[in-house]
């Protein structure tokens, strides 16, 4: 049989003989999705807790507020709802000036706080008409409830993303060091086995890990939370391979020369760790200034998981990710380049 | 091809390497030795002697500073995928991937060669069979190095090469293993072996090159070089008391004595015929008042080759690099 056949088929069961690498690349990324995915579920109606100034008029605004079902009102002193609007218990705080008959309000808030403006909102709603706003116009609701558009949906891509950056960075580039630690990289190369062929199996090998890691990932994520795949599958499939080969050129960089596990190690959090937080794995990187975006667009991991968005959650054409794709391509070429020029092979 | 047994299996010449660091390190400093085809040639000495470099350099895994290297009558640099299709080897010290079969091992180095043995084979031969899907890392010491062995042969090498075979295995594994290589060598095929053990290279070798601080102080097939102290036995003693200097050329003028060196532990006469010098021996010991506590006598080894060149053991601490110079013969 080939090396390269050889090669690929040793990598395999050596990693399936691994229960720990098992869990890492297979099982974690579904305990993330399981509990970020409950955690984060979209929940039908939020309530909102009011706190109610103590005062004259405090016992009518309750009155009021208790009309409505998104609002649960309390009855407090100043000076312990300030606590709790410290602390994040409450979101809004409401007292009427003593003087007047109820009709001067004061919010208390803090906007920067999520929720706290919505909260405001439906607490003025509330009182005004109750207290006998007439309304202009009537209003009918229609709930818009298509999957899609659910935190798993935006969860999942990043999670895939996440899988095929550890995936590259493990079963490349600390299998590489492994290998030298070992001097078994030396005892190859005391054989006529191909550099090529070795390479060649190592991407391949990866490739192969990342069939069951994807489908593993997308299938739970179907059956507990009814999770659907709106593009092409084959365009995923695509964008997929395009990741894994991405990771896997940058694994091979950083197993290139490290002989030690310290220092694969710390190259590996040195790739990993700024772009699980930066590239929008698990929050968008809308919330940076934008003046950044640009720079994170480039690095290696947000493009996956901005096409794989793209297709997956909007449906868009393969095609439509050329920029993406583009970014991806120079990240799998180049670091294979660097890769073949700084590698130690033989110590 | 008619002129293949003249081809030399490995010629190499005047090789020198410096590994650069502060300050740099001069571990072969002009290594120059032939290797005939169908031998069992072993390259001993102390660690630090450069025998590990010598023979990298020979497997084509690492670049000599200077020199040429040839094997099999192909030179590295230009030959190299052709020499490493004819070439088994086994590095001092390989660890295997520990979740691999003994036989998918096999099989995956079987997989590199273009022509080779069939896997089963070679672990009959290296007595692995029982061992053919046990884990890397359940195998003991021998079986590890058995193995290792078992990589080098599934090319079907004309040549291979050992770097310490045996270093660290228990007696029984080492005959096992070297078993394994006598039975290769009968096939006709080369072998190159290093070794800090002189018994290994009296058992297995050929000829023998004696490494000492990046150069050869001797060269020949142990019969030769043991021969070549001119006193092919040894007598080792010790006393109550140490000698005084006049006890000692006293000693010295005994007939059939070639010299006698202080130990630790005692006293080593190198010489000629036992049956002379013992019964003098114990006589001017005993004139003097002194009580023998030990007392052996055996046939001189690779080892006292190498002591009588070097004035050290070949299991001591290797000197340290300021002082190897001084301890260079001649």
């Amino acid at each position: 049989m080939h090396p390269v056949y050889n090669i690929s088929l040793t990598r395999l069961k050596e990693f399936i003989r691994r229960p720990e690498a098992v869990f890492w690349v297979y099982f974690f990324p579904i305990l993330m999705v399981l509990v970020l995915g409950i955690a984060f579920r979209n929940q039908t109606q939020e309530v909102f807790s009011v706190d109610v100034i103590e005062g004259p008029h405090s016992q009518m605004l309750k009155q009021h507020l208790d009309e409505s079902l998104q609002i649960d009102a309390t009855i407090i002193s100043l000076e312990e709802s300030r606590k709790r609007l410290r602390v994040g218990k409450t979101t809004l705080a409401i007292s009427a000036a003593d003087a007047t008959d109820g009709r001067s309000i004061e919010y208390l808030l803090d906007p920067k706080r999520p929720g706290a403006i919505e909260a405001r909102g439906i607490v003025d709603d509330q009182l005004q008409s109750s207290m006998g706003r007439n309304d202009v116009f009537t209003a009918r609701q229609t709930e818009f409830d298509e999957p899609g558009g659910t935190f798993v949906d935006f969860l999942v891509p990043g999670l895939l993303g996440i899988g095929l950056m550890g995936g590259g960075m493990w079963g490349v580039g600390f299998a590489i060091v492994d290998m030298r630690i070992r001097k078994l990289l030396k005892r190859y190369m005391a054989t006529p086995m191909r550099r090529s062929d070795f390479l060649i199996s190592m991407i391949l090998s990866r490739l192969v890990f990342m069939v069951p890691q994807v489908l593993l990932l997308i299938v739970v994520s179907y059956f507990v939370f009814d999770y659907r795949v709106y593009g092409n599958l084959l365009a995923v499939g695509v964008l997929v391979s395009l990741g894994a080969l991405e990771f896997a050129a940058i694994g091979l960089v950083v197993g290139a020369r490290a002989r030690t596990l310290e220092t694969a190690s710390g190259l590996m959090n040195l790739v990993m760790l700024p772009m699980w937080t930066l590239c929008g794995a698990f929050f968008s990187y809308e919330r940076f200034p934008e003046m950044f975006h640009p720079l994170i667009k480039l690095l290696p991991l947000t493009p996956i998981i901005d096409s794989l968005r793209g297709v997956m959650m909007e449906g868009e054409s393969l095609f439509s990710q050329w920029p993406e794709i583009a970014v991806m391509a120079a990240w799998t070429v180049i670091p294979f380049v660097v890769a073949m020029t700084i590698f130690r092979w033989r110590d | 091809m008619s002129s293949v047994s003249a081809v030399p299996a490995i010629r190499c010449a005047n090789l020198f390497k410096t590994y650069s660091g502060k300050p740099p390190v001069e571990a072969v400093r002009g290594i120059s030795f032939e290797v005939r085809q169908g031998e069992c040639f072993g390259v001993l000495g102390p660690n630090g002697a450069g025998k590990t470099t010598t023979i990298e350099i020979l497997e084509g895994l690492r670049d000599a500073t200077s020199g040429t290297a040839e094997v099999l009558g192909m030179q590295w640099g230009s030959d190299d995928a052709a020499i490493r299709q004819r070439i088994g080897v086994s590095l001092q010290e390989t660890r295997l991937s520990d979740r691999l079969t003994v036989g998918e091992i096999v099989t995956l180095f079987r997989s590199f060669y273009t022509t080779g043995i069939d896997p089963d084979e070679v672990l009959q031969r290296t007595s692995l069979t029982e061992k053919k899907s046990a884990w890397f890392k359940t195998l003991s010491g021998g079986q590890k190095q058995r193995l290792a062995v078992a990589t080098a042969l599934v090319g079907d090498p004309d040549l291979i090469f050992l770097d310490e075979p045996t270093t660290g295995l228990d007696p029984g594994s080492r005959r096992e293993l070297w078993d394994i290589v006598r039975s290769f060598g009968a096939a006709g095929k080369t072998v190159l072996l290093t070794t800090h053990y002189m018994e290994e290279a009296e058992q297995l070798c050929d000829r023998v090159a004696i490494f000492d601080a990046g150069k050869i102080i001797s060269e020949g097939s142990p019969r030769e070089l043991i021969r070549s102290l001119g006193s092919e036995h040894v007598i080792e003693f010790s006393t109550d008391r140490r000698l005084e200097p006049q006890h000692v050329v006293a000693l010295q003028a005994i007939s059939s004595v070639d010299r006698i060196e202080t130990e630790d532990s005692g006293y080593r006469m190198s010489i000629g015929v036992p049956h002379v010098v013992l019964p003098e021996l114990i006589k001017q010991l005993t004139d003097n008042n002194f009580t023998l506590t030990e007392l052996a006598t055996r046939s001189a080894s690779l080892e006292d080759v190498f002591v009588a060149k070097t004035g050290r053991h070949l299991n001591d601490h290797p000197p340290v690099v300021a002082d190897a110079a001084n301890v260079l013969p001649g």
